[in-house]
């Protein structure tokens, strides 16, 4: 997911641009934006930061992060300990993870631990973007240092308490202990004093030694919202109550950029309930984060609302995205595919080694827009009282929230408070803060009352922030053994950056580097071309973003070279990555490196193998299957860590397809919280299948064809694998950095399922979604 | 003004009676526990128990089910069942975002009241009306087992 086309739409937004823009390293940026045509002018001194180290990690990330326990940790006097979590939770278990770094340093017992939400505030806790699979891997350390200092304090209040050198006392459990006497005192009973000593000195703090974990790397605690989801008591956007809110639904324009030229709302008000009917105002492309504008129906709950909406008539007119039509794209797509283009890699000589070798191969893959389609739709509610105004809502990104409504309200962030509530899945969808918009324009339209705007799922599939369409153009030269000694992957696909810059026409470097420029083959020469696609709906990041038809299109390939060379694709895959070696990232040509030091996070060849070996011998690969069933593998490297998976197949004469079996292995270096761990590649599994074999979002005459759930299929319980096996690459050494973990076991799944496929009937599939391309 | 049997107790909605019972729960009732999710009956998330049996309140007219004993997530704790399936959720970590898993629920109740101790395949059948998008399947598989189990234990 794309942090930098976030931020730099922030940037792009914010009256404070030059502030936030201190804190990201503008070589950086510039490097990484260069080739994407984005040119920023807003609050860019372009001649000042060109000697400014370069930052990564937390530190390159807006508003970076925080370590100060006053922010993170209060302790009441019966003892009760308070954490606050930053980052949004949708599914990841975040308010789980985050809270346990801090109370295992803490020394806290997670029994009297409660966890509290932050409101959207980066000055106060650091970068909040819950997105580009960060929030441990930016926020391991500080939230260590967090408990660690808190531990401190607590420490330093009992010794002056006692008297005594605060070497002699040590917390443990939820209490100090004086060594020499055996004294001892509640963290409840110290938490005033404590909360009066200096936070320690960064430089002073003592961490605990690994081996000291209670919590972290264990997997035993519970989720700390599973009880009140279990419950139906858990609060989503979606389940904002407010005294005297209105509901409100709105009808936003069919086409991207389109706008409502009449409105006739005579028979949406006679429908009982309804109460306003209020124009949204368009906002001039690039699409950003802005609401599409539109018609909002406001009503004393949600179904008058609807059916006020149902009752209004709209004449639209589209503008120019009007014409959009998949089917016409496509085709564009692979034209510009044939053609040499733009290069932004070059090893070797690719041509030159094509022509001299033993045989040619060349193949093209379609990936489809894809709608996240999280569970809960966008929804989100504001009120307005005393010119401060309040937003509740499933942010992923609390304080682009705040930051643009506050600049649509014409007020300043500092009187706008954005509350998080649970998000029901995210996946990227709600990155983007325009439905909080919405709810603050309405808010303010009726003079401030509380107003609720909750999307319906054909809004929502309707509306979205797309995952790109693309075709995948690969070419291969082969030696006589079938290996490459050319490769030439030439991507097309419309840009994130549109979203942002309505000129923007060619791949990212955030977008080159998921797996596509910096694949680390063996293979001399590599010619990697991206050409131009225009954009006529907004892109955004969908879990995985660009890896999903990267990583299908390069993992399909090798097989289909292997399958060429009559080679096992297991072998081939290995032996195409090569031996193990660490590979610079800017010598792939990456200079993003999904904004991750090079030296600290290069690319490891011997990680990615160990992880294709650990889930090719979990799966037990080569054994004899059942006629009709097969194993397909895939391996990935995306948001710094490796993930491989082995998917099983049994298709039935009929073509109908089912999934015995998925193992999966992933490598992301030291983890929190092993259990969400699984959980996540459980579901980037699930995921990964409906996306090879379900999902699709087609354009005809500027609008999407899909409506809901019945024309837009995700994986349901029949469709899933019967059996999900993860393996984890023990990472117990907590110096080593740490991977993403939310979104890099998606990329793999595509690819492996369609392998399988192949291993079990022959067929190759070349373009995503697989529907009834198996039926005979 | 309907009056509706909602968690054992009687209580009456200003609203049209064609309103669907989801939206009477949720808005007027402040009972936010069941989810909308598509309005359609295509994903679950809104599913309540009507006289014991799942149904969808996204589709439900109120006036349909004003001589009926609804139950809700709120509520569904109050029966062993339930119960058992709320502690087998958090046992064995299946909620991710959550938002789906009343419907789970709600759907898993109706499913071991019917058939104590279901196949893969029934609890297939009887789930596959629930969408996942976290993709939590194969942890509510093991949960509506664990469950099963113990309740057969207790019977």
């Amino acid at each position: 997911m794309s942090a930098r086309a976030d931020r730099e739409s922030r940037r792009d937004a914010s009256s404070e641009s030059s502030v936030v823009l201190a804190n990201v390293s503008r070589r950086r940026f510039l490097q990484g934006m260069s080739l994407g045509g984005l040119v920023l002018a807003v609050g860019f001194q372009s001649t000042a930061g060109a000697q400014e180290p370069q930052k990564y990690g937390a530190d390159g990330m807006p508003n970076g992060w925080v370590d100060n326990p006053l922010a993170f940790v209060s302790i009441v006097e019966d003892g009760t300990v308070t954490i606050v979590c930053h980052r949004s939770e949708m599914g990841q278990g975040i308010r789980t993870g985050m809270p346990m770094i801090v109370a295992d340093e803490l020394e806290a017992d997670w029994k009297r631990v409660r966890v509290a939400q932050a409101t959207g505030d980066e000055k106060k806790f650091g970068n909040q973007d819950t997105d580009g699979s960060r929030s441990t891997r930016h926020f391991f350390e500080p939230m260590r240092r967090c408990g660690a200092a808190a531990r401190a304090m607590l420490e330093a209040a009992a010794a002056d308490r006692w008297k005594v050198p605060v070497s002699e006392v040590a917390a443990k459990n939820h209490e100090v202990v004086h060594g020499p006497s055996g004294r001892r005192l509640g963290y409840g009973a110290l938490a005033k004093a404590a909360a009066t000593q200096p936070v320690p000195a960064r430089a002073a703090l003592r961490l605990k030694d690994p081996k000291d974990f209670r919590y972290i790397g264990k997997g035993e605690l519970k989720l700390v919202d599973a009880l009140d989801i279990a419950t139906g008591k858990a609060k989503y956007g979606i389940d904002t109550r407010l005294p005297g809110m209105l509901y409100a639904v709105v009808a936003r324009p069919p086409v991207l950029g389109g706008k409502a030229t009449k409105v006739d709302d005579a028979e949406a008000l006679k429908v009982p309930g309804v109460v306003k009917v209020v124009q949204i105002e368009s906002s001039a492309p690039p699409a950003h984060f802005n609401p599409l504008g539109g018609v909002a129906v406001l009503a004393r709950n949600t179904f008058a609302a609807m059916q006020g909406r149902r009752a209004l008539k709209i004449v639209w007119d589209d503008g120019p995205n009007g014409s959009y039509d998949s089917t016409a794209y496509k085709a564009k797509l692979e034209e510009s595919a044939r053609k040499p283009a733009r290069v932004v890699r070059n090893d070797g000589d690719f041509d030159k080694a094509s022509a001299a070798a033993a045989k040619r191969l060349e193949a093209e893959y379609y990936i489809p827009h894809l709608a996240h389609a999280t569970m809960e739709p966008p929804a989100a509610a504001a009120r307005i009282t005393n010119g401060k105004c309040e937003v509740w809502g499933c942010f992923q990104s609390p304080q682009a929230a705040r930051d643009l409504v506050a600049k649509r309200l014409g007020m300043s962030a500092d009187d706008v408070t954005v509350y998080v509530t649970l998000l029901g899945g995210g996946f990227g969808r709600k990155s983007k803060p325009d439905f909080g918009i919405e709810a603050a324009v309405l808010s303010k339209a009726v003079g401030g009352k509380p107003v609720k705007v909750t999307w319906t799922r054909d809004d929502d599939l309707h509306n979205s922030y797309y995952h790109t369409v693309s075709v995948e153009h690969l070419e291969a030269g082969v030696n006589e053994w079938g290996t490459p000694v050319a490769w030439l992957h030439r991507t097309v696909a419309p840009t994130i950056i549109s979203t942002f810059n309505v000129d923007a026409k060619n791949e990212a470097p955030l977008e080159l580097g998921m797996g596509v420029i910096n694949v680390p083959f063996a293979i001399p020469n590599v010619r990697i071309e991206n050409p131009e696609a225009i954009a006529h709906t907004r892109i955004g990041w969908f879990r995985s973003v660009s890896n999903i038809p990267h990583a299908f299109a390069v993992q399909s390939f090798v097989a289909e070279l292997a399958a060429a060379a009559g080679r096992d694709p297991k072998d081939f895959l290995l032996e195409v990555i090569g031996p193990p070696r660490v590979v610079s990232p800017e010598m792939l040509g990456d200079t993003w490196n999904h904004g991750e030091s090079p030296e600290r996070y290069p690319v490891d060849t011997g990680r990615l193998r160990r992880v294709v070996e650990v889930a090719a011998h979990a799966a037990g690969w080569g054994k004899q299957l059942p006629k009709g069933q097969g194993m397909g593998i895939a391996g990935h490297y995306s948001f710094v860590s490796y993930i491989a998976a082995v998917v099983q197949v049994a298709v039935d004469p009929k073509g109908g397809l089912t999934i015995p079996r998925v193992d999966v292995a992933v490598d992301c270096g030291p983890t929190v919280n092993p259990d969400r761990v699984r959980a996540q590649m459980e579901g980037a599994t699930v995921m990964g299948v409906g996306v090879a074999t379900l999902g699709e979002i087609s354009y005809k005459n500027g609008r999407v064809e899909q409506n809901n759930f019945d024309s837009y299929q995700v994986t349901r319980i029949t469709g899933a694998p019967k059996e999900i096996r993860v393996h984890i690459i023990p990472g117990e050494d907590y110096s080593k950095p740490m991977g993403g973990v939310g979104e890099p076991g998606v990329p793999p799944i595509p690819p492996a399922l369609c392998n399988a496929i192949f291993a079990a009937t022959g067929k190759r599939i070349r373009r995503l979604p697989i529907r009834d391309q198996l039926t005979v | 003004m309907v009056s509706l049997d909602i968690n054992g107790k009687r209580q009456n909605v200003d609203v049209p009676g064609e309103t669907p019972l989801l939206w009477a729960l949720r808005d007027e009732l402040g009972l936010t526990g069941s989810k909308f999710g598509c309005g359609m009956a295509l994903c679950g998330a809104c599913t309540v128990h009507v006289d014991g049996n799942a149904v969808r309140s996204c589709i439900t007219p109120i006036s349909a089910v004003a001589s009926s004993k609804i139950v809700t997530i709120e509520a569904v704790g109050g029966e062993p069942v339930g119960k058992a399936l709320q502690a087998a959720w958090v046992e064995n970590g299946v909620p991710q975002c959550g938002y789906c898993q009343a419907g789970q629920i709600m759907s898993a109740a109706a499913l071991l009241r019917r058939t104590p101790n279901p196949t893969d395949a029934q609890i297939d059948e009887a789930m596959d009306g629930n969408i996942c998008r976290c993709g939590t399947y194969t942890r509510i598989r093991a949960a509506i087992k664990q469950a099963a189990t113990k309740q057969g234990g207790a019977r």
